[in-house]
């Protein structure tokens, strides 16, 4: 395999394309843009399509339209683009259609900035739209991760017949960094695809709806789907362990770009003789849990440590997880802001000198 | 008469045998009815996708005999779009009515419209929200009463109804747009060839092709199916002029 320097946005394009994606429709949003430009002039080569639409709401429903299809589909946006197309995820999901969504991170609320941010946590993977339904999401902290997330979603997205999102943030959209493309791409199989609208040339009519006025039927869905998403949880839930032994004494948690930091961060106090373990969600739906759970009651751990480029979102999921068998700290800055090593080290150092957290979640 | 003369009326293959949910003189079923015809008659029925808008016609999956896909209000044009250029083999039509086209989806039809999308749009208008309780639409007439409109629609407040067939012809972009009517024989026989030819354009890859058809709503307009009929043609069809708007081949000739 070769490696190649190439900017995130485009390597995550490469990455669809080497994983059979070559349909894809989007709308301009910063800091994604070398995503559609990139298939605006690559798609054409490999036979496929490149729609830019009016709008994120036509997005999504040129999506739902395409993936129906059959083949392999997806789009890319930012925060405010992803918020716009919460309709069709919905009706995707309810419908149990397999499209692959890239949300690349900006600060919010509102027009908010164009900067890195994770503060789309809450709306990635507690449904986003309206009812009852989960979006599968994978959180790349490399480049390289970015590139095996990419593809890993469409072969998730097709085994569950669910929308699934690499949620990814502006620096992993923006930065650059050698990355390799699998030469022999080899999938595990997935379910054959005859629920697709292909025309019903010798067969009975297929509809794809989530439309169920019969209260039964409709809760019967959505049973199907809660079923999907507990399979998703016994099966599918993904985390790197990094430096976790028995002499940490602060279990942290935090993922995607944060996550890296974290990791710098870890390094220099292993220097200094404190050991401070990080466990990094790579889902984010489903939602290590346990794993988190059981780490943070090893006895030596003193405090679970979440941090965030957000004001504190995926810190309720680490409190439920370790449910109240240790504190839980959060440190956070948002807004496009990424928390330099130096301050998240000072605050680690403040937890470890028992002084008061200067910051805590919303909700702390 | 020779056997072979004889049309023995039959059900279009391309529609199922089940009653509809349509109230006593809505002119849905009629229009129905024509689409299925068409797709015999071109027999496409096995590739045909239709695209159910949100409004009376969301259950038309219920009566077609082919694939269906249902939009979120107003997005038919989008799921079109998506579908047809995932599958250009295939036939994509999608059915909407007047909230659904000429208000929540305007932004998608329009724009499906200009980039030329070869798929075709039943445009059903019958001026009024149907499906949820007799609600002005943007279509509704000036002066018509309706249940968010009890002193008539004020075209001073909502501005006059809009001619969406009109509204599209005016882009450059090659499309058929006809308007057509089904409160009489003659009219529906007219839409069919509406229909037809809609259905050919696609066929041949030529353009994006959409029909309006006037249609009636006895139950919210508030009168008889008879009175309907003639209330369509006295007071929407003087607004609302039939005929060819925009045909591929006159914008060939420019």
């Amino acid at each position: 395999m070769t490696r190649i320097l190439m900017k995130g946005n485009e390597a995550i394009a490469e990455a669809a394309i080497r994983a059979g994606a070559i349909y894809y429709f989007a709308y301009p949003i910063t800091p994604q843009n070398e995503v559609g430009e990139y298939m605006a002039r690559r798609l054409p080569e490999v036979g496929g399509v490149f729609v830019q639409a009016e709008s994120e709401v036509a997005v999504g429903n040129m999506l739902f339209g395409a993936v129906a299809s059959g083949k392999r589909v997806f789009t890319s946006s930012s925060s405010p683009g992803i918020s716009l197309m919460q309709e069709a995820i919905s009706y995707m999901a309810g419908a149990r259609l397999p499209v692959v969504l890239i949300n690349i991170m900006r600060g919010g609320p509102g027009l908010g900035g164009i900067l890195p941010s994770q503060a789309d946590y809450f709306q990635s993977t507690k449904g986003g739209g309206h009812g009852d339904y989960r979006v599968l999401v994978l959180a790349p902290s490399t480049l390289q991760e970015a590139v095996d997330l990419t593809m890993l979603a469409f072969h998730l997205a097709d085994k569950y017949c669910n929308p699934t999102m690499v949620l990814a943030d502006g620096m992993i959209g923006q930065m650059m960094e050698p990355v390799e493309f699998p030469e022999n791409y080899v999938e595990e199989p997935v379910p054959p695809k005859d629920w697709a609208t292909t025309g019903c040339q010798g067969r009975a009519p297929v509809i794809i709806k989530s439309l169920n006025l019969d209260p039964v039927v409709l809760e019967k869905n959505n049973l199907v789907l809660a079923e999907k998403y507990k399979l998703m949880k016994r099966d599918e839930v993904r985390f790197e362990a990094y430096r976790i032994n028995p002499k940490n004494r602060i279990l942290v948690v935090s993922y995607g770009t944060m996550a890296r930091i974290c990791q710098t961060v870890i390094d220099e106090l292993e220097q200094e003789e404190i050991s401070i373990g990080l466990l990094r969600p790579i889902t984010l739906f489903p939602f290590p849990a346990k794993e988190i759970f059981a780490e943070a009651v090893k006895p030596n751990i003193e405090v679970v440590l979440t941090v965030e480029m957000s004001m504190g979102q995926m810190v309720e999921d680490v409190e439920w997880a370790v449910k109240d068998k240790k504190p839980v700290e959060f440190y956070g800055r948002t807004g496009g802001i990424v928390p330099t090593p130096e301050e998240v080290k000072d605050y680690i150092m403040k937890i470890l000198a028992k002084d008061t957290p200067a910051v805590k979640s919303w909700n702390g | 008469m020779n056997e072979s003369t004889h049309a023995i009326f039959t059900r279009p293959q391309s529609f199922r045998d089940v009653v509809t949910h349509y109230c006593p003189g809505c002119t849905h079923g009629i229009i129905h009815r024509l689409v299925a015809e068409v797709l015999d008659e071109f027999g496409i029925r096995g590739r045909t996708v239709g695209v159910a808008p949100v409004g009376c016609g969301v259950f038309i999956y219920n009566y077609f005999q082919t694939d269906f896909l249902e939009a979120p209000h107003g997005r038919a044009p989008a799921l079109a779009t998506g579908l047809k250029r995932v599958r250009p083999d295939l036939i994509v039509f999608t059915y909407q009515g007047d909230g659904d086209l000429a208000s929540i989806g305007t932004a998608e039809i329009i724009h499906a419209a200009n980039r030329g999308e070869k798929f075709t749009t039943i445009f059903v208008n019958n001026a009024i929200y149907g499906m949820t309780g007799g609600q002005m639409a943007p279509t509704t007439m000036p002066g018509q009463i309706t249940t968010t409109s009890p002193r008539g629609r004020n075209v001073e407040e909502c501005g006059y109804p809009i001619r969406m067939a009109e509204l599209i012809s005016t882009l450059r972009t090659p499309a058929y747009i006809e308007r057509v009517a089904v409160h009489t024989p003659q009219n529906i026989v007219r839409a069919k060839k509406a229909i037809r030819k809609a259905f050919q354009y696609q066929i041949d890859n030529k353009c994006f092709s959409l029909v309006e058809v006037l249609s009636t709503c006895p139950t919210n307009w508030g009168l008889t199916p008879n009175e309907s009929l003639n209330w369509l043609e006295k007071t929407m069809q003087p607004y609302y002029p039939l005929g060819v708007f925009k045909t591929p081949d006159a914008e060939e000739q420019k």
